[in-house]
């Protein structure tokens, strides 16, 4: 790997694009008053070493003129001789400062030079233009270096550090207008380069004049009384500098104005831990760098916290849990002196590390189970939400974490795990709404994907630089582009629904496949023609000639309800009505309700279709699991609510065993029992059901007619699709099974085959290979092997991942703007000042980028990950803005902490584990968080990590922890999203289609959080109250609000009344017979603490009144007593559980519950 | 003395952090929160209520709150508020490549683009003669209240990422909606109810484009400035029901309990963060007392409904007009009133006729009631969608359109009677007094009391404002 300077190329970047400003005065005409005379010294060589040298001399001789010697000016360059002694006006040099057309005038696209210094060199010429002899001009930077070190002088205080104090300022203040954005760039100056900061500028002002503060224009300008010329100006809004500020800057400057790469630019090196006065304290390197600290402020760190309080933190810190009784009892009876560590090792290799652990990695990612815009849609990826979880539980080294998530499709002969967990690429939010601009979104996903990686590993805002150069960092619009085009093989259809990919095992891969090549074969057959098939049709032909057809209309439908939340809803434009989804639970019996809309006089007969559907079990149309269904009973009332006589019920389906399950037995009057017209399977065709009104009806006007489908057979038979028609034609109206024969084959038929067209012919032909019995048995054969994939397809692990393709070309989009094809095409690459990739002149990957990510020459992706964990652990970061190293970011507290881990982290093999292992064995970590005063005051925001912190559980941990002290919680891990309970009607807003949330039965409704469906444009509001976010885009820290929705959320969301009565049942049967038994035995498992005397005063007066309350009142006792669905016990007193349902609320809703201390 | 104020500073923004006002610790704070920490006063008075983190106005305020009927889905401005006579005369004809050349186009790629007649008759209403649609006959009957802009433009053409344009100033997911960052400038008056409030209501036939919850999210903004989304069905607010079995007053003690449990721990009661969630406990329960009663209308006199058009509470877009004016005299800030189903790409002429009586008692009733009770001067009322439609034929029905469309605004410093800005002749390009998304975010802040260049958020370096870096106070439409 090549390693470049770092910075180098900024400057040059600089130097080369900076583009003039406003000009603020022109040149004007030659003074006419007399002068003294011109000294080259004084006069001439300020301005050549300012505005000239830089592009004319030794390192860049443009136009091949150097005026940096007298030999160069009177050489002359490429246009000719630069001057004409005694002629100044007549000179090429005079000339060309004083042009009219920018390209022309020097300096070239910087402002010009004032008057007044024109006229010098016009009037030196004029003079001989004197040059003593042996004189050089070189470029003006800073003054010799004694003028520097003489200057920094002792009074000047401590050493200023560029980067911890003068970058900051300059940062906030200054680089929006004196920075890289060259669009908003004012009077040439940047304050971001040292080369430019300290040249002279057009206005001849220096900035900044190393060693003098007293002629530096930064000081004046930032000190001037006057509002118009104060820095930052007015207009910017910004406050006016600090006193303290502006000191800052002048002992800076006086001190000599060193600067420094952003200290996260440069490769960080291994600091030795410092040396401590309390060396029994550290326990390891960690502490001896956060005591150093400490100790530097006169302070001492805080005590070790007591044993129980730190297994409740470690247990919440690596597996989100709380410690069970039975394991606080244990670490208490140990005394050995590794004890703790072993707890910390027992939790480090608990199942559930994996899955505390994943939490804050798929709020970087942005992971969730729906696309994100419009429609929102689910798309099926949680095999990669499972594989992060894995990959923790393994300890999976870091640097291949990242390798298989940015290009685990790139990795020779990838394997199943790799490819799912490549589905990092396509987590994006995506959209299929119509109307959409595919190059657009094209261009959306682009940048969604710049922006999510540069954050996750680079902790860097590289998306800043979609439409300009970035403001503060020195990221380019360039580097932005060429960062996206990592990216541009990256196989996304820009506009539509995300089918995932499916991933067969060994073994089903071959199954699957010559399941599809079967099913291709087959189908290929039929869409043959024989001999023997061209030979028989012309007789099916005149058999049909005259047949009569049924003429059928779709009626509309306007509204539907079903009693036991099902839910059919209208699909589309063929009128039909779908169930929610093949993966909602099926209720084992229902009744749908579905009004609709007619016009038609005089309807003779209805036609119920049963229709197939591929994400129906087995393709449908029933919902059962074989795919049949049994309709008990049809009803159809009109308008009035007057149920229409039905008679003459006909089917289908093939003739059933029993005749309780033919269609008749669904027009017998009765809507339960075991009769109805059955399915008993999928067969991969669609059904109908056809009966007779037994008087026309339907007046011409338009009416509605009520349909009610009463499905009571159990077992979850009842219909996936379907779809209402009437017709009015004569009775008798009947069906059968087999195909149905339209009127338009009929009319074909009957046509002189000599007249028909070849489309006609075609079409006819096609349809007769549909009910030639010569081909049923390759119907059938297709039809049983549709089945068999139908049925293996859910084994087969399904996940949206990556595929590669050939790229397509990225351009830089000048201003972002997509609709601008001007823009260069550029190649894949890393941000320009870092080290970069060496391919050799291969086009650079996925796999190259991330390898590059995670090399030891890589500045930022260790620093940017260990810091995440520390904040983890302790509460905020070394360096609090986990979401920005970069400039703008905040000075780490513990620099050279923060290295030392990041080398460690490296070195010891990118090990999450060991990392995690170190940062809470350490003294640090085992500190109490109880604040002594003097620390409260001394150090209120905890910089030195004297102390631990008090933090509020995460959304998931604090259900996670309900659902763990009720004994509720289920520790089945994986597999697809989970619905815990969700106001009805959440989802009303969304559409396309319309959607309802169907809590999980059974122990899915107990799962652990992280399992809970993610909806990005509505997620779970319980989750949400808790600040979890709704993963639309890269959160690297969560906010932790404290609002009355999260009251009301441990109040009332069915999810906390439950665990509560669960919770008072347990501790009825587990808690012994007296009431401090109960409440200490309940106080263990939820707070892993005795209660004190005064809790139990306070919890025994709330039993008693509630308990009494609860006895005069036995309905609503039952009534809490059936929160939620697990089951209700039979054998306790009610009153006497109810009241301790509410003792146990109390216990849930303690802020002691739901914080990590 | 700067290095002592720094350090007071510091530390109570530790305990405004831990009381979790501003959640991102150490990231968030800017200078005006600085500022607005330098009166403790406004941190740690009797009740929570936010107060805004701007320490005062930059202007005299006009309005005191926003009232936005939103009408999503795009209404066209072309049936509405924008009369095109020529577009008539066109019918049927191609339309002039000059228009459209170069220019994003929605459902209508790569077809052909015919023009498309306005479908229903304009007519002159009050003093000013404003032209208004014989669809919305109440609301021209207040045309002398109101200013209708004919000239907004938008950058997002289709439905999702336009409401996120509209609400926030940008299309990437994940900034504060303006009601958010309104209430946190400048806080909200009420007690008991959030600072900002979105209704929500379904219209009838038509598409029903779906609205994310992330259209009244706060982004980066500490979340407990989200709007809070008031349902029409079901409870108001999510979880404010007691669970079955347990009355007001069993309510009340647990709460209690939880109080005295916490306050037996003195280390814990002292945490500001604790001693914060106990009052959000108050506040909760506060609320679910004030909510059932804002949400029924009972108080409401009989003439007060019927001119709103409705019995009761029923969830109609009319309904949620009556219970926005509510929402305002208890002193929330922002209320937000989205009806859907304004995308007519087919049908236009009958289904924009279905839409218009939906609205247009209410949106007219809504204006006058509030003037009557005086609150319409100091009340900013806004009237208008995400986008407007194509002068061109979708069928019998138009497409999106971004170029130019048609809003009303009134009350709180608008100027009544006018009609500002223009498209061009057949309603294609605003080609008068063009007002951007953010011109109208500047404007709807400026009448506030707010430097919309001076509400700002510290992230990821840089500071973030609603109107990112544009928007001009549009200043002829101001009385």
């Amino acid at each position: 790997m090549k390693i470049p300077r770092v910075l180098g190329p900024v400057v040059a970047f600089a130097l080369c694009a900076s583009v003039g400003g406003a000009l603020a005065s022109a040149p004007g005409p030659a003074p006419t008053t007399p002068a003294p005379a011109v000294d080259f010294a004084r006069d001439v060589q300020p301005i050549l070493a300012a505005s000239c040298v830089r592009c004319h001399g030794p390192r860049k001789t443009e136009g091949a003129l150097r005026l940096d010697t007298p030999e160069g000016l009177r050489k002359g360059g490429d246009s000719g001789a630069a001057f004409t002694p005694g002629d100044g006006k007549g000179s090429l040099l005079y000339q060309r400062l004083v042009a009219e057309d920018p390209d022309k005038r020097m300096p070239r696209r910087r402002r010009p030079l004032t008057p007044a210094q024109i006229e010098t060199v016009r009037r030196w010429i004029d003079g001989g233009a004197p040059w003593p002899p042996g004189m050089v001009v070189t470029a003006a930077s800073r003054p010799p270096a004694a003028v520097a070190k003489a200057a920094a002088s002792p009074t000047d205080g401590p050493l200023v550090s560029f980067n911890k104090d003068v970058r900051p300022i300059l940062a906030d203040n200054c680089y929006a207008c004196h920075g890289p954005d060259r669009n908003r760039r004012q009077m040439d100056l940047r304050l971001d380069l040292e080369e430019v900061a300290t040249a002279p500028l057009p206005s001849d002002e220096v900035a900044i004049v190393p060693g003098h503060p007293e002629t530096s224009a930064l000081i004046e300008r930032v000190t001037d009384p006057d509002e118009q010329r104060r820095m930052p100006h007015v207009s910017s809004g910004k406050p006016r500098l600090s006193a303290a500020q502006i000191d800052t800057l002048r002992r800076w400057i006086a001190q000599g104005a060193r600067w420094e790469p952003h200290w996260s630019y440069i490769r960080p090196t291994r600091p030795s831990p410092p040396a401590v006065k309390d060396a029994d304290w550290p326990r390891n390197p960690v502490d001896a760098f956060v005591l150093a600290g400490i100790e530097k402020a006169g302070l001492a760190p805080s005590p070790e916290a007591e044993r129980r309080e730190l297994l409740r933190r470690a247990s919440f810190d690596l597996t989100g849990l709380p410690p069970t009784p039975e394991e606080v009892r244990a670490f208490l009876a140990d005394t050995a002196p590794d004890a703790y560590e072993r707890q910390v090792d027992r939790l480090l290799a608990s199942p559930r590390f994996g899955e505390r652990m994943a939490v804050p990695w798929l709020d970087l990612v942005r992971y969730a189970d729906s696309a994100g815009y419009h429609s929102d849609n689910s798309r099926t990826v949680w095999p990669y939400r499972d594989y992060v979880i894995g990959a923790f539980n393994r300890n999976l080294p870091f640097d291949q974490f990242t390798a298989v998530q940015l290009a685990g499709d790139l990795l020779p002969d990838a394997s199943l795990e790799q490819r799912i967990a490549s589905g990092y690429n396509r987590i994006l939010q995506t959209t299929e709404e119509g109307g959409a601009q595919p190059r657009e979104y094209r261009a959306i996903y682009l940048a969604d994907r710049v922006r999510n990686a540069s954050a996750v590993w680079l902790g860097a805002t590289i998306g800043c630089a979609q439409c300009h150069n970035h403001k503060f960092d020195p990221y380019l619009a360039r580097d932005f582009y060429s960062f996206a085009a990592f990216f541009a093989d990256v196989k996304e259809k820009p506009v539509g629904r995300r089918d995932p990919d499916y991933l067969p095992s060994e073994t089903q891969r071959p199954v699957l496949e010559s399941l599809e090549a079967e099913i291709d074969r087959l189908r290929k057959q039929l869409d043959l023609s024989t001999p023997e098939l061209e030979a028989a049709q012309p007789l099916w032909e005149k058999s049909l000639a005259g047949t009569r057809t049924q003429s059928w209309s779709a009626l509309e439908p306007v509204e539907v309800s079903t009693a036991q939340g099902t839910r059919p809803l209208i699909q589309g434009n063929d009128f039909s009505l779908i169930a929610t989804t093949a993966s909602g639970p099926a209720p084992p019996r229902d009744t749908y309700t579905v009004r609709l809309k007619t016009a038609l006089k005089a309807i003779t007969a209805f036609r119920l279709d049963a229709l197939t559907f591929d994400e129906l079990p087995r393709g449908g149309p029933g919902r059962d699991p074989a795919g049949g269904f049994v309709l008990s009973e049809i009803e159809i009332k009109d308008a009035a609510g007057r149920r229409i006589p039905l008679r003459h019920a006909t089917a289908s389906t093939p003739v059933a065993a029993a005749a309780s399950l033919g269609p008749a037995a669904a027009i017998d009057g009765r809507t339960s029992g075991g009769g109805g017209w059955a399915l008993l399977g999928a067969d991969r065709l669609d059904h109908r059901l056809v009966v007779e009104a037994a008087e026309p009806v339907g007046s011409g006007d338009e009416t509605t007619l009520t349909l009610v489908l009463h499905q009571n057979a159990g077992g979850g038979r009842t219909l996936g699709r379907f779809r209402l028609s009437g017709t009015t034609d004569p009775p008798p109206i009947r069906t059968e099974p087999g195909v149905v024969i339209t009127k338009d084959m009929v009319d074909l038929a009957s046509k002189d085959p000599a007249k028909r067209t070849a489309e006609e012919q075609e079409s006819l032909a096609k349809f007769y290979r549909r009910v030639a019995p010569a081909l049923e048995p390759v119907r059938a054969a297709l039809r049983a092997a549709e089945l068999r994939k139908a049925d293996l397809v859910p084994q087969i692990p399904q996940s949206l991942i990556t595929t590669t393709q050939p790229p397509e070309p990225v351009r830089i989009l000048p201003r972002g703007n997509w609709l601008d094809e001007s823009g260069e095409v550029v190649e894949p690459a890393v941000p320009h000042f870092l080290p970069q990739i060496e391919t050799h002149g291969r086009r650079a990957t996925r796999l190259d980028l991330a390898r590059w990510l995670t090399s030891a020459e890589n500045p930022l992706t260790a620093r940017v990950f260990v810091n995440r964990q520390w904040n983890l652990f302790f509460g905020h970061g070394l360096s609090r803005t986990l979401e920005d190293l970069g400039s703008q970011g905040e000075w780490p507290t513990h620099p050279e902490l923060l290295d030392w881990l990041a080398v460690e982290f490296v070195e010891t093999g990118w090990d999450v584990k060991r990392l995690v292992r170190t940062l809470v064995t350490s003294a640090t970590y085992r500190q109490a968080s109880r604040t002594a005063p003097e620390l409260a005051a001394r150090d209120p925001d905890n910089r030195l990590f004297a102390r631990q912190a008090r933090l509020r559980l995460d959304a998931e941990m604090v259900r996670d922890n309900a659902l763990a002290v009720s004994g509720l919680l289920s520790t089945r891990m994986g597999g697809p999203p989970v619905h815990p309970y969700q106001p009805r009607g959440f989802w009303a807003y969304l559409n396309f289609p319309p959607r309802e949330w169907d809590d999980s039965t059974g122990e899915d409704q107990y799962r652990r959080a992280i399992y809970t469906w993610w909806q990005r444009t509505f997620p779970q509001p319980s989750l949400a109250a808790f600040d979890a976010p709704s993963r639309e885009e890269c959160v690297a820290e969560r906010t932790r609000a404290n609002v009355p929705q999260q009251a009301l959320a441990l109040l009332n969301d069915p999810t906390y009344v439950e665990a509560a009565r669960v919770f008072a049942e347990r501790i009825l049967r587990e808690g012994g017979p007296t009431f401090e038994g109960r409440l200490g035995w309940a106080y263990e498992r939820a707070l892993g603490r005795r209660p004190r005397e005064e809790e139990g005063r306070i919890l025994g007066d709330l039993l008693r009144a509630h308990r009494t309350r609860y006895a005069a009142d036995p309905r609503a006792a039952r009534q809490l007593v059936h929160a939620g669905a697990a089951p209700v016990p039979g054998d306790l007193d009610v009153a006497e559980l109810a009241g301790w349902i509410s003792v146990a609320r109390a216990i849930l809703n303690l802020p002691e519950l739901i914080t990590r201390s | 003395m700067v290095e002592l104020l720094t350090d007071d500073l510091e530390r109570m923004r530790e305990r405004l952090t831990r009381r979790a006002f501003l959640g991102r610790a150490g990231t968030g704070l800017g200078a005006l929160a600085l500022a607005a920490l330098a009166d403790p006063k406004r941190l740690f008075a009797e009740s929570d209520r936010w107060r805004g983190v701007l320490p005062a106005l930059h202007f005299p305020a006009r309005a005191k709150r926003v009232i936005h009927l939103y009408q999503a889905g795009g209404p066209s401005h072309l049936e509405l508020f924008d009369y095109k006579p020529k577009l008539g005369q066109m019918d049927g004809t191609p339309m002039p490549e000059s228009f459209t050349k170069g220019q994003p186009i929605a459902q209508l790629q790569g077809r052909a683009l015919r023009c498309f007649g306005p479908q229903h008759p304009f007519q002159r209403w009050g003093r000013a003669g404003q032209e208004i649609s014989t669809l919305l006959p109440h609301i021209g009957s207040i045309a002398d209240e109101i200013c209708i802009v004919r000239s907004l433009q938008t950058e997002q053409i289709n439905h999702d990422p336009a409401h996120t344009f509209m609400n926030t100033g940008t299309q990437i997911s994940g900034r504060p909606s303006a009601g958010s960052w309104i209430w946190y400038g400048i806080g909200a008056e009420a007690e008991d109810l959030p600072g900002f409030v979105v209704l929500t209501s379904q219209g009838r036939g038509g598409q029903m484009q779906p609205i994310a919850a992330r259209q009244w999210h706060s982004g980066f903004l500490p979340s407990r400035f989200q709007g809070v989304h008031f349902r029409s069905k079901g409870d108001a607010v999510l979880y404010l029901r007691d669970p079955e079995g347990v009355t007001r007053d069993q309510q009340r003690d647990v709460i209690d309990a939880v109080a005295a449990l916490t306050k037996t721990q003195p280390d814990w009661v002292d945490d500001p963060e604790v001693s914060a969630r106990l009052s959000q406990y108050e506040m909760a329960f506060r609320m679910q007392t004030a909510v059932p009663a804002l949400t029924s209308f009972a108080d409401e006199p009989r003439h007060v409904l019927e001119s709103y058009g409705i019995e009761g509470m029923d969830g109609s877009f009319a309904a949620n007009c009556l219970l926005a004016r509510r929402l305002a005299e208890r002193g929330v800030r922002f209320i937000q009133l989205y009806h859907r189903d304004w995308d007519n790409h087919s049908r236009l002429k009958a289904d924009i006729a279905i839409k218009a009586k939906e609205v247009d008692q209410a949106s007219a009733a809504l204006v006058m009631d509030l003037k009557q009770r005086g609150m319409l001067e100091d009340t900013l009322v806004i009237w208008g969608g995400e986008f407007g439609r194509t002068p061109m034929a979708q069928g019998d029905g138009r497409d999106h359109h971004i170029k130019g469309f048609s809003i009303w605004m009134a009350g709180g410093g608008i100027r009544g009677g006018m009609t500002h800005g223009a498209t061009d002749e057949l309603g294609y390009m605003a080609v008068e007094d063009v007002v951007s998304i953010p011109d109208l975010h500047a404007t709807m802040l400026y009448l506030l009391g707010i430097d919309h260049t001076k509400l700002t958020f510290k992230l990821l370096g840089r500071d973030f404002r609603l109107t990112d870096v544009r928007g001009e106070v549009v200043k002829k439409i101001l009385v």
